[in-house]
């Protein structure tokens, strides 16, 4: 647990030609850290999420995730460590429509061997996040709520050391977004990972061990506002 | 391997464009293979026209001319040969059998032959089959006629039917049709199809040519009173005098070329012989050119196929930039798409290509029975030839080579896209 989960340097970011949409000069998120983000919608905060995944390249600064440089790594290698290493939950969708819930689960894995190897029981991940029965079943025959649930399977699957979630409970109703932030921590607590939650509801953000705004640490929206 | 079950899962999912483009591919393909196939069996139909004949001989002159009057009935000898010098080859001590010929009648339309029982028992075609007659037997009098089948057909003639041959073989030549009015002919037999231009013609005996000419001088009618009536005819008292052509066979292959520069040397008689299966080749390279014209069309017409392909995965892709992110964010990387991509085409075009041979299994299967009644063409029911996997192969290939168009497409979206959501 030697370098922590994240650490951002002058790093400045913006699309092909675009204005510049992050400016952070410093950001450090510690290892077992559960990190709720917040701000604005069009502020940066998926973009952010993408530089951290490695999927956006093309920033200056430095970004270190779990002690990796990223920029040290090239193409397949990025996208291994990606796979390794992150589970990454979207707001909506996250499923691949035409494979079973337990394909979808499992697809990482085999994806990546590395991460298959310490892939632990699937069903012991479906039984804790409640479904089990469903494994079988094509994605296309589930409600928003149990999508969302095997979207965390799948990113929790192997013990990822980072969890990214983005939005992931925005269209859940008030019951389910308590009970499924309830495992995705617990699920978080088992395997030590370090949890980046974005989100707009901040009457979640009192759960979490650390509130960040977006707004706070990214220069670059201030520089906008002051032109 | 995960990639290959990705794009197997995926295109399963989209169940209906997916067997839309393999339908087209597979048709095409089937369209391909067919000609192909048309293209072998007319080429070997006309190869096998005739088989097991070593040698045609015939007087001197064109050997493809040769070729087309023996054989395919077509033309017209410009010279006789003598039946002496026919017997001379034919009880030459290198031949095995011999078929006479002799041509230049004909009844509305149809040739007329005359030759003797060795066409019945010797003649082959497509490799070994041999003359089998549907009804009667063959010509035992010298008016007696064995019709071929089209030629029973076509005019609808029957056993015991009577008929009537014309001189020469042009129609509307200002010659009567009912010349040797006088000699009507029985039917005796009718001969099953072989699908060869054997079917096209009446067959009556040598003796039977030299009766309905008996009474004739220089090629003219004869004068009113020098007629000789049929009833004072019997196959005796006719002496063959001359013959148009013979087909051989020779004892053992190898003597071939030998007794073809004897013939072709001959001192009593010009003569001249040929080997069938290389005149056969000299006159289908004059005719194949049809063949390449079919093949570009075709060609076409699976380019089209692969150009649907191409529109329905690329058009597939917008609804699918969601699926890439998520690809993208459990950490498949550009390639992986861009090879899912390929994989999606690459099926498609395999799936096409075995639905394609399939069909034609099954198409020549139901329909060469009938094409060989109704064109005289025998298309083999085989597996592909070696063009044939040189098409699939090459459509499979051209397959791939157009999934990168999506696949490429796909890698700039999800570079783009990063991991926002598209919808
Ligand atoms: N692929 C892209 N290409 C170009 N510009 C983009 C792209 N994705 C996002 N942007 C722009 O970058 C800015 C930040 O977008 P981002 O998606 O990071 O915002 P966000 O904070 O996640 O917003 P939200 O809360 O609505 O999800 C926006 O102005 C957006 O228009
Ligand atoms: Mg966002």
């Amino acid at each position: 647990m030697s370098s922590p989960a994240v650490v951002l340097r002058d790093v400045r970011f913006s699309y092909r030609s675009g204005p510049e949409i992050l400016d952070i000069p410093e950001l450090t998120i510690a290892r077992g850290e559960r990190v709720f983000l917040f701000g604005p919608s069009g502020s940066g905060k998926t973009t952010l999420l993408g530089l951290l995944a490695g999927v956006l390249t093309g920033y200056t600064g430095s970004v270190e995730v779990l002690g990796q440089d990223m920029a040290k790594l090239r193409g397949s290698a990025r996208d291994a460590f990606r796979g390794s290493h992150i589970g990454y939950i979207f707001q909506l969708f996250n499923l691949i429509p035409y494979l079973t819930v337990e394909e979808n689960i499992t697809l990482p894995g085999r994806l990546h061997p590395a991460r298959g190897k310490q892939t632990g029981d699937v069903n012991a991940v479906a039984q804790r996040l409640g479904i089990e029965h469903l494994l079988s079943r094509s994605v296309t025959q589930l409600s928003v709520g149990q999508q969302q649930r095997v979207a965390a399977a799948r990113a929790l699957l192997g013990g990822p050391e980072l969890l990214i979630a983005d939005e992931p409970t925005s269209s859940l109703d008030f019951d389910h977004r308590e009970r499924f932030l309830e495992l995705l921590f617990e699920n978080c607590a088992l395997s030590n990972s370090t949890l980046l939650f974005v989100s707009h509801d901040r009457s979640l953000a009192g759960k979490f061990d650390r509130q960040l705004s977006l707004l706070d640490f990214n220069r670059a929206h201030r520089k906008e506002a002051a032109v | 391997m995960v990639l290959l079950s990705l794009a197997w899962k995926s295109l399963r999912n989209r169940l209906l464009t997916t067997s839309l483009t393999v339908l087209s591919i597979g048709l095409s393909m089937a369209l391909l293979l067919g000609v192909e196939n048309v293209r072998v069996g007319a080429r070997e139909s006309f190869a096998n026209t005739i088989s097991q004949t070593d040698l045609i001989v015939g007087a001197r002159g064109g050997s493809l001319q040769l070729l087309l009057y023996s054989v395919f009935r077509i033309g017209q000898a410009t010279n006789n040969i003598s039946y002496e010098s026919y017997q001379h080859w034919k009880n030459h001590p290198a031949v095995a059998w011999t078929i006479p010929y002799s041509l230049g009648d004909s009844h509305r339309g149809f040739r007329v032959v005359g030759t003797t029982e060795d066409f019945y028992q010797h003649l082959r075609f497509r490799r070994d089959r041999q003359i089998e007659f549907a009804a009667g037997h063959s010509p035992k009098d010298v008016f007696d006629v064995a019709l071929g089948s089209d030629v029973a057909q076509a005019l609808g003639y029957k056993l015991g039917d009577k008929v009537v041959i014309a001189h020469g073989v042009a129609a509307g030549r200002g010659i009567a049709d009912n010349d040797h009015a006088d000699k009507p002919f029985t039917v005796s037999g009718i001969l099953k199809k072989t699908a060869t231009p054997v079917d096209r013609s009446l067959y009556i005996q040598l003796e039977g040519i030299t009766a309905v000419h008996i009474d004739w001088a220089d090629g003219a009618p004869p004068m009113a009173g020098d007629e000789i009536p049929a009833s004072k005819i019997s196959k005796e008292n006719m002496k063959v005098e001359q013959i148009t052509s013979f087909l051989l066979r020779c004892k053992s292959r190898i003597a071939t070329l030998q007794l073809q520069r004897e013939i072709n040397t001959y001192k009593d008689e010009a003569m001249q012989a040929i080997i069938p299966g290389v005149t056969l080749q000299e006159l289908w390279r004059t005719i194949g050119y049809a063949e390449d014209a079919l093949q570009v069309v075709t060609i076409f017409v699976i380019l089209v196929g692969l150009l649907g392909m191409l529109v329905s995965l690329y058009t597939s892709l917008n609804e699918r930039r969601r699926e890439m992110a998520i690809l993208r964010a459990i950490g498949a990387g550009p390639g992986k798409i861009i090879a899912l991509l390929v994989l999606e085409s690459g099926l498609l075009a395999f799936a096409g290509c075995i639905l394609g041979v399939v069909m034609i299994y099954g198409l020549s299967f139901i329909f060469q029975p009938i094409v060989e009644q109704q064109f005289g063409l025998y298309v083999p029911v085989q597996p592909p030839t070696q063009t044939g996997w040189i098409y699939l192969g090459a459509v499979i290939f051209a397959g791939l080579l157009i999934g990168f168009v999506p696949a490429w497409k796909a890698y700039r979206n999800t570079l783009a896209d990063g991991l926002s959501v598209r919808v």
